[in-house]
């Protein structure tokens, strides 16, 4: 069974981390994984930097900018995870703009991600029908869940669209909004949840964008499977004196452990 | 019109176009598409429109028969003088068509990005004659580069947003103007200013702009008495005045139609923004077209003088032209563009935005005859570049 339906099955209250890859420090990518799943997170979502983010925020801008002044790309990361399996055990997720991965070939980066271990892929600028004309054989074959992103104003079809024609997990996005925007949910956001609730999706739900502390994560947790921090934590990168002690303490602080 | 050359439904020019959004900003598109046509189409739409460009433009703008500098080159040259428009250049025929769109879609807010200005003063404009909110995203070297333009905009009413990601130019104001579309789905409009981005966008805007060839084909016929010119010239940032120049052109093979790219301080200088000349497919702002990116996909901050080319795309539909060989691609380095700045203001008495200038290395590099005819579009007029101008000329 793949890592990610495994985890789904096993474990409730999913915490997803998002960090940019080579960030702060280029070699950083891997022992950030490494204390992660020791810290307790469920999945990672590992971040391929892209010059032009047009769905993040100024926390993962700069830390994209960063990593790629680090000297980061895909194959430099693929290089830092050829080994990555004898370390950790969780899901792995990679998460990037279209565009670097289609220059990098997309029958490359699939058996790339097959061959390093990466269970799912999510390109939020992959257009869902470009996705299944074009993209989703590939993925398919070399076992490599696409998770798709789903907002408040995605229409039901489209939703049980996606969640017919994928199978690693619905990426619900909390709010419109990019990364690191707005906090805390609104009567909106809640309806929003449970009208997808009323679904019956055959596939997981996590909700991200804006979820960045216990009380956050544990509301989020009630109206889907987890929840996903991303700028909360990349924030933390950036600042932490001792990055490995931080992040420890982070996770635990986030799930309440 | 050209099925061979336009946007088929799914907003795809042969393996160019399409639109690479995030989910955030799928519902927006989507409805956009759905509605675009309907709307323009009306007749409502088209008076109020047509009304506009006649009486507040001040359209049809002259195709004027530039004697000496035909002379000067030994052929027949033609301005089409978009640069006599209200605000200065083309951008205004589009603005005006989408913010006439955007209150019959009960938007409230608009947002636009701009790299010269033009884009940004039109859409301000059109904003303050509309009585529309208008945020303007601007890259911070752009609003230092053209000063001029950014205090029109504020007279107009409009904020202007800097944007202070790489280059701090065109590409980083529409990522900026992108992700306040994302944040403000339901009351915004995202007016972008030429033929780029997701569909349908770039074919919308070439609609908007294709009055321009609409014109130079009646006034050619009229001048002449011949249908059609041997070319048409028209400098590329995105591409939406060479859309606008060579819409009404495309299906006839007997006009060649002719593209000037940025070459900045040269294509192989690696301070250009030559993306035809550097071509290589990629996805940038929601389009599939040739860009400037380096072998890990990151792509790669574009040079020239002028701001308005400046840009690491180019409009889906000319990478089409491209591979279809059906336009002629040029480039033209700052040098050559400040010359015939230099050189068409003294020999006509006008003196074109930078961006223009570009255009007239056509008439150097093209083989042209004394019997050859050459519209050049004269996309915009130089005041807001006389910064630049005083000093590469000396004229403080
Ligand atoms: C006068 C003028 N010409 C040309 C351009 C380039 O845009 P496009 O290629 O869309 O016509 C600009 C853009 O700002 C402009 O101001």
């Amino acid at each position: 069974m793949n890592r990610i339906k495994q985890l789904f099955r096993d474990k409730k209250d999913i915490l997803s981390i998002y960090y940019t890859a080579g960030y702060p420090n280029l070699n950083d990518t891997v022992p950030i994984l490494e204390t992660l799943e020791d810290a307790g997170a469920d999945i990672v979502e590992i971040g391929i930097p892209f010059s032009d983010p047009l769905a993040d925020g100024p926390t993962i801008q700069h830390s994209g900018e960063t990593a790629l002044k680090n000297g980061m790309s895909l194959n430099v990361l693929f290089d830092q995870l050829k080994d990555v399996r004898s370390k950790v055990k969780m899901p792995l997720i990679l998460m990037g703009y279209i565009n670097t991965v289609h220059k990098f070939g997309i029958e490359t980066f699939a058996k790339k991600c097959n061959e390093v271990g990466v269970d799912g892929v999510i390109l939020p600028d992959l257009p869902f029908q470009e996705y299944l004309d074009n993209y989703k054989d590939t993925f398919d074959q070399y076992g490599v869940s696409n998770i798709f992103l789903i907002t408040p104003q995605t229409p039901e079809e489209r939703i049980k669209l996606i969640d017919e024609k994928t199978n690693g997990f619905i990426y619900m996005v909390s709010s419109a909004a990019v990364t690191g925007a707005k906090k805390g949910l609104s009567e909106a956001q809640l309806a929003y949840f449970d009208r997808v609730n009323k679904l019956n999706l055959q596939n997981p739900a996590l909700i991200g964008f804006g979820i960045g502390d216990h009380e956050s994560y544990k509301e989020t947790c009630k109206y889907a499977d987890g929840a996903i921090v991303g700028s909360a934590f990349v924030k933390l990168l950036g600042q932490a004196k001792d990055l490995h002690g931080e992040i420890k303490s982070f996770i635990k602080e986030v799930k309440g452990i | 019109m050209s099925q061979k050359y336009n946007a088929d439904e799914k907003g795809m020019y042969g393996r160019f176009g399409g639109a690479w959004i995030p989910e955030m900003l799928q519902p927006n598109i989507d409805n956009l598409k759905k509605v675009y046509l309907d709307i323009i189409n009306t007749e409502k739409f088209q008076k109020e429109y047509l009304q506009l460009l006649k009486d507040y433009v001040g359209r049809p703008s002259p195709l004027y028969y530039a004697k000496r500098l035909s002379e000067k080159y030994n052929t027949n040259v033609y301005l089409k003088r978009e640069d006599l428009n209200h605000t200065g250049a083309h951008k205004i025929n589009n603005t005006l068509g989408q913010i006439l769109l955007a209150k019959e879609m009960g938007k409230e807010r608009i947002i636009a990005e701009t790299g010269a200005g033009q884009h940004g003063v039109a859409t301000a404009t059109a904003c303050a004659l509309m009585g529309l909110k208008c945020v303007v995203y601007m890259g911070a070297l752009d609003i230092e580069r053209q000063a001029p333009n950014v205090a029109r905009m504020k007279m107009l009413g409009a904020e202007v947003v800097a944007a202070k990601s790489g280059n701090q130019t065109l590409k980083d104001a529409t990522n900026e103007a992108l992700r306040d579309w994302i944040c403000n789905p339901e009351d915004t409009f995202y007016i972008i200013g030429s033929v780029v981005g997701p569909h349908p966008y770039p074919d919308m805007v070439a609609r908007f702009q294709s009055v321009i060839s609409k014109e130079i084909k009646e006034q050619f016929k009229e001048k002449t008495g011949s249908e059609y010119p041997d070319y048409v010239v028209a400098c590329v940032g995105g591409g939406s005045n060479a859309s606008g120049t060579f819409y009404h052109f495309l299906d006839d093979e007997k006009v060649k139609l002719v593209a000037v790219e940025a070459s900045g301080l040269g294509v192989d200088s690696g301070e250009t923004a030559a993306t035809i000349a550097l071509g290589d497919v990629g996805i940038i702002h929601g389009s599939k077209t040739f860009l400037m990116q380096d072998d890990d996909g990151q792509i790669v901050e574009p040079y020239s003088i002028s701001a308005g080319l400046d840009y690491p795309g180019i409009g889906p539909q000319h990478a089409h032209l491209k591979d279809t060989d059906r336009a002629i691609f040029l480039d033209a380095t700052d040098q050559e563009a400040l010359d015939f700045a230099l050189e068409v203001t003294r020999l006509e008495g006008i003196i074109p935005a930078l961006e223009s200038a570009h255009a007239f290395v056509a008439l150097n590099k093209l083989k042209l005859t004394k019997d050859d005819s050459v519209v050049i579009t004269m996309s915009g007029r130089g005041d807001k570049d006389m910064g630049t101008y005083m000093d590469r000329f000396n004229l403080k």
